[in-house]
């Protein structure tokens, strides 16, 4: 199945709107909990997300809001959650980075790099156990490429060509390390080819093309031929940890300004924004009534959490 | 079959629970190292793959970290994985899915998933093993909320605890022990469950409360009877679980023979036999001196050589010489 541009631009638009949204009430701390904002990776979630339905499964990490939302999570509920109320997805026990809402398949989301991989490797056991069709996918960044676990894996989802997507989404950044400390060789992709797993590349700006490997690499996984691993070249427009580490981090962010201004160029929501006026796929207006509706939908899920109340308190597991 | 006094031994004991488990539900597999061999896991899983096939019993590559997380994964969407470690030794690979993915997930993600995984670990001691052949680290786990933690002591329990193990809808850590496999015992042929949470009084008395589990259970056994021949009449309590503990059963045993010897075949230093006797003491039972004793590992490393192991590992001897100092 392929999306229209237009509805990638949407799920992209409904991302950006609402992590840029947190940036004023973690700044007057009105939010407490770590918040690792999605800002520039829009196009992996709702490329790699349109590709799937709606039983296939997602395991997600700290910087999960976009795989939520991608996936069909509720906007108030991943609102109220980062505020730690007891209407959030995970009822105020889980915070920003545990994520959840089984009935659209977002199984979870967890801040142990590598963590949640063998999660998704499970799921795409029990898949090929029942033989439901359904494809897993784990989402993680470059820093998880320094994990054992992820290469273990690798090969057990090779050897039992399990339905399984890995997408790492690498922003050359290991919360302040960047990707040349951490690694000799940049192409974390290559860490799949020895295991026998399919192994690609793509430019994680661009929506279009996000989409379209996936799309492939779930088909693959659905005949059987999984399973996959997509590395998508991507930047945080933001801080590792909140909106800016030079703020919040005291300091940490040492990224070089026109690095930062380089890939503000290539951002990936102007991006798609001018292929879908250049082809004429909706117009000027049209986006415009589309990102007023995300901003509507976000003010609102705001409202929503601020009203919400705590969890009670003095109880021993959430119910 | 429902012959009354059937016997088995303790490993065909969890043999049959895994048979009959996955028999009635579908969602449960096996998975890790060894299923198919004998080497590993005795014969605790044979008959298994033949009957049940490939994909739900699954001999795995040596990745504990991700073995162990795949059973967590595939239990969070709705399977009940068992996953074995055949030496509890190389389950410190796995702290990560065991402790901070499936103890914390049904928590994290507010009640909405739960995980009914069992992560089963053999000790496999003895025999000139050394130190990282040898361990148990019940009480490690028993210290993470969200994991239960139970340890059979005759073939019945095995059984039983397995079941339960498999049925309940978080995730249990079961700590079998080889010392044990070839003991027999009665063991009904149709399925049931030990409740998890419940201890048992293998054997009444009014002087002093023998508080055992696993393997340590058959040793305070022994020792009851050799302190029955120097006047002491010994009661034994099982603890079955250790995680969560059957608080009210020790605290009657205790309460009834005011004194309490707990033996434990893990380490001392904030292990089982140190919570158990905080929760006594806690309760205001055994307040005097020595009423109070803790029979344990000594806090090193299990040794190889068979003089050393002789001193390192408790029996029935130790126990009694604890009672009677």
């Amino acid at each position: 199945m392929r999306v229209s541009p237009k509805d990638l631009y949407r799920a992209m638009v409904r991302i950006r709107v609402c992590e840029e949204s947190f940036v004023e009430p973690i700044l007057a701390r009105e939010i407490l909990c770590p918040v690792h904002l999605y800002t520039g990776q829009e196009a992996v979630a709702a490329g790699v997300c349109a590709a799937l339905s709606k039983e296939d499964y997602i395991f997600g990490n700290h910087r999960s809001h976009g795989h939520y939302l991608a996936k069909g999570g509720g906007m108030r509920e991943l609102v109220a959650e980062v505020y730690c109320r007891e209407t959030g997805c995970s009822r105020g026990w889980g915070g920003s980075m545990h994520l959840v809402d089984p009935s659209v398949g977002m199984m979870g989301s967890a801040p142990i790099v590598a963590g949640t991989v063998s999660l998704a490797l499970g799921a795409a056991l029990a898949s090929k156990i029942r033989g439901d069709g359904r494809v897993a996918v784990s989402f993680f960044g470059d820093g998880a490429s320094g994990e054992g676990v992820l290469c273990e894996s690798l090969n057990f989802a090779a050897l039992e060509r399990l339905p399984l997507l890995f997408v790492c989404e690498n922003n050359l950044y290991s919360t302040h390390l960047p990707i040349d400390e951490i690694r000799v060789s940049r192409k974390i992709f290559e860490l799949g080819i020895p295991f026998g797993v399919t192994s690609r590349r793509v430019d994680g700006n661009d929506a279009l093309a996000v989409h379209e490997a996936a799309r492939k690499a779930v088909s693959m996984c659905r005949k059987g031929k999984g399973p996959v691993f997509l590395e998508c070249l991507t930047y945080r427009m933001r801080g590792h940890v909140g909106p800016d580490d030079n703020i919040q981090g005291t300091h940490t962010d040492i990224r070089p300004p026109a690095e930062v201004e380089k890939w503000r160029r290539k951002d990936p929501i102007r991006r798609i924004e001018r292929h879908i006026l250049r082809n004429r796929v909706a117009s000027r207006e049209e986006l415009a009534e589309i990102r007023a509706e995300a901003e509507a939908e976000v003010r609102e899920a705001h409202d929503f959490a601020r009203r919400s109340p705590f969890p009670g308190e003095g109880i021993t597991e959430p119910t | 079959m429902t012959a009354k006094g059937r016997k088995l031994t303790y490993s065909l004991a969890i043999n049959e629970a895994l048979h009959q488990s996955m028999e009635r539900d579908d969602s449960v597999l096996l998975l890790g190292q060894g299923v198919k061999s004998p080497w590993y896991v005795g014969n605790t899983a044979q008959g298994l793959l033949k009957r049940f096939g490939k994909l739900r019993v699954i001999d795995t590559p040596v990745s504990e970290n991700a073995m162990t997380g795949a059973a967590v994964g595939a239990s969070i969407v709705g399977m009940r994985a068992v996953v074995v470690h055949p030496r509890v030794d190389f389950m410190l690979y796995a702290f990560d899915p065991i402790v901070n993915e499936a103890a914390n997930w049904s928590y994290m993600n507010g009640s909405r998933t739960p995980v009914p995984v069992v992560f089963w670990g053999v000790v496999n001691r003895g025999g000139e093993q050394a130190a990282q052949h040898s361990q148990s680290l019940h009480a490690t786990f028993s210290h993470v909320p969200g994991l239960k933690v139970v340890m059979p002591a005759t073939p019945f329990d095995a059984k039983g605890l397995m079941t339960a193990a498999i049925r309940d809808d978080g995730p249990v850590v079961f700590i079998d022990d080889r010392w044990l496999y070839d003991v027999e015992g009665v063991v009904p042929a149709e399925p049931y469950v030990v409740p998890i949470g419940r201890g048992i009084v293998r054997r009444e008395g009014k002087d002093v409360s023998l508080v055992a589990s696993s393997y340590m259970v058959a040793e305070s056994m022994k020792a009851a009877a050799i302190l029955e021949r120097e006047g002491v009449d010994a009661e034994v309590v099982d603890l079955r679980t250790v995680k969560p503990l059957d608080v009210a059963l020790i605290l009657a045993s205790v309460g009834k023979t005011g004194r309490a010897v707990i033996v434990d075949g893990g380490w001392k230093t904030c292990g089982l036999a140190a919570e158990v006797a905080a929760l006594i003491a806690e309760n205001g039972l055994c307040g005097g001196k020595n009423l109070i004793r803790r029979v344990t590992l000594p806090d090193t490393p299990a040794p190889a050589s068979r003089s050393l192991e002789k001193g390192y590992y408790l029996d029935a001897r130790k126990i009694v010489e604890a009672v009677m100092r």
